[in-house]
């Protein structure tokens, strides 16, 4: 029991590290990639730098990466892995795969948000003589930040999923525990243990992330 | 600031939504642009106000030409000018103090400035205290003050206001057209207005021009144009001004339809019982009204003239020298 605990608490930890620093990584990367994808879509879909060439082929690079499995992303991704952290087995290498495959979903979540931005407001700060990059950080941004909260939510809760599958090659965590001691070594109560704290986390995950979206919109 | 229009066209595919527009816009009065849905009045303003730029022909403000501006001139351009919506279009993700400063935060103005400046225009039109209001509990009227205070942070020379009373109902209308009649004469300010209510050119605008299919049909002052409306389009929108629509008006089956209009002085005689002592002549009314137009009455009367023909041609001459404007109706 007492071992029990030990695995469950350490495989927790190694499991936040992983949604924490990949949910960051993904962000970095598919915060701009969305706001690409938006100001550069056509004027009639809200984007304030029209580039029909730019917009299709980053369109088609974020399709191809959303379609690939993600257990099959991790094995290419795997010398990726190695040159970046030095290793291909354990919890920091997944962060790399984990990353990538979150980041195009983190595109075309931010994309959706920005498109929901009145278009009326955009042409106001337009006619004000903001500069684009005025239009992105200053009123684009802000006024989606609601939606922007409740799609990195699902971000995250996306990430837990994948975090747990990471497990199958031997990416620590709670995945890596249920199917090590639950499944390989027949102990269905480490099982049931990783699969509780997953539950947990995504519950509280988002009950957060509902409360900050839903305060952001109350002091509109 | 006075603005001028040449030949200025914007198509969008087949549909030529501004042709061939040239317009000389007066410094430092309020300009009005009416025409019905469609008629091509948002384009203009879009044009004029270098949202868009035109197919052909040129918007020149002052001695400069700004239609053909450089991206980095546009912008500095821009920031030069006032813009208030129909839609209000405030920024929810800033309350009303912060949608005010917004023009200025990005001129890089300095901090403390931008703060008592936002408070100013706060109180100019009529909200102080409210700074810290999110925007959805504002009402439309109150979201327009707020817009129209953003408008004019920067001490704009040219204020365009799009269609900017047409979500508002009557009595916040009034309210919104006095404060922009208030502060264009305390900023100096050249207003042009788009809207497609009489109302808000007869209560509000020193000139106006009629938008008829992305074309000029008529255009002058105020009380000209209402006094003796030349194109149907402004007969048509002085008739819903006035309640005395041609098309609820039941004719008699006998012939002699007209419209008089009548302005000033005129409107006081008694005119029409004056002409029935004189020649005999039998009016029929069937529809009338009195309008203020810039402090003078404008009236509008539609009626059968009779008994016969020759009745009322002596009749209409007569009214027409006591100054009334005698249009044979159809």
């Amino acid at each position: 029991m007492n071992q029990m605990m030990n695995l469950v608490l350490k495989a927790t930890g190694e499991t936040l590290v992983m949604v924490f620093f990949s949910t960051i990584f993904s962000l970095i990367l598919g915060l701009p990639l969305g706001v690409l994808l938006h100001v550069t879509s056509s004027e009639e879909q809200g984007g304030i730098i029209p580039k029909p060439l730019l917009n299709s082929v980053l369109g088609r690079i974020v399709n191809v990466l959303r379609s690939f499995p993600f257990i099959i992303l991790m094995i290419i991704l795997i010398p990726l892995s190695r040159l970046i952290v030095g290793t291909s087995i354990g919890t920091k290498a997944t962060i790399v795969p984990l990353s990538i495959a979150a980041a195009p979903f983190v595109a075309r979540i931010i994309e959706s948000a920005l498109k929901e931005v009145d278009p009326g407001v955009v042409q106001a700060a337009k006619a004000m003589g903001s500069t684009n990059a005025q239009i992105i950080f200053k009123v684009l941004l802000p006024e989606a930040m609601p939606s922007l909260v409740s799609g990195i939510t699902l971000t995250i809760i996306n990430l837990i999923g994948y975090s747990a599958m990471a497990g199958a090659i031997g990416g620590g965590g709670l995945g890596d525990l249920a199917i090590r001691y639950g499944y390989q070594r027949f102990r269905p109560s480490y099982m049931v243990a990783a699969v509780l704290v997953i539950l947990v986390l995504v519950e509280v995950i988002q009950i957060v992330g509902n409360k900050l979206s839903a305060r952001l919109l109350a002091s509109r | 600031m006075r603005i001028t229009l040449k030949n200025l066209k914007r198509d969008y595919g087949t549909l030529h939504a501004v042709q061939d527009v040239s317009l000389s816009i007066p410094s430092n009065k309020i300009y009005g642009i009416i025409g019905r849905s469609g008629a091509g009045k948002s384009t203009l303003v879009r044009l004029v106000s270098m949202l868009e730029k035109p197919d052909s022909g040129e918007v020149w403000y002052d001695d400069e030409r700004v239609d053909n501006l450089s991206k980095k001139d546009l912008i500095q351009k821009r920031r030069r000018i006032g813009m208030i919506f129909q839609n209000f279009n405030l920024f929810s993700s800033r309350n009303a103090l912060e949608n005010i400063a917004y023009p200025m935060e990005i001129c890089h103005m300095d901090k403390a400035y931008i703060k008592q400046r936002s408070e100013e225009l706060l109180s100019l039109v009529g909200l102080e205290g409210r700074g810290d209001a999110p925007i959805s509990t504002l009402s439309g009227g109150q979201k327009q003050r707020v817009a129209i205070a953003r408008a004019l942070a920067v001490q704009p020379d040219i204020l365009f206001c799009d269609e900017a009373t047409s979500a508002l109902d009557p009595q916040t209308t009034r309210a919104i057209l006095a404060l922009i009649k208030e502060i264009q004469k305390k900023m100096n300010l050249t207003v042009v207005m788009i809207t497609h209510q009489m109302e808000v050119v007869r209560d509000a605008c020193d000139y106006v021009a009629v938008l008829d299919s992305g074309r000029v049909v008529e255009e002058g002052k105020v009380s000209d144009v209402f006094a003796s409306p030349v194109s149907d389009v402004t007969k048509d929108f002085l008739s819903s001004g006035t309640n005395v629509s041609q098309s609820v008006v039941r004719w008699s089956t006998e012939p002699g339809h007209y419209t008089l209009r009548f302005r000033g002085q005129a409107t006081d005689t008694p005119i029409i019982s004056r002409v029935t002592k004189e020649t005999g002549a039998l009016f029929n009314i069937r529809a009338a009204g009195v309008q203020t137009v810039n402090g003078e009455d404008m009236g509008m009367m539609v009626l059968d003239i009779g008994p016969d023909e020759e009745t009322a041609k002596i009749a209409i001459e007569k009214l027409k020298e006591g100054g009334i404007i005698v249009e044979a109706t159809k």
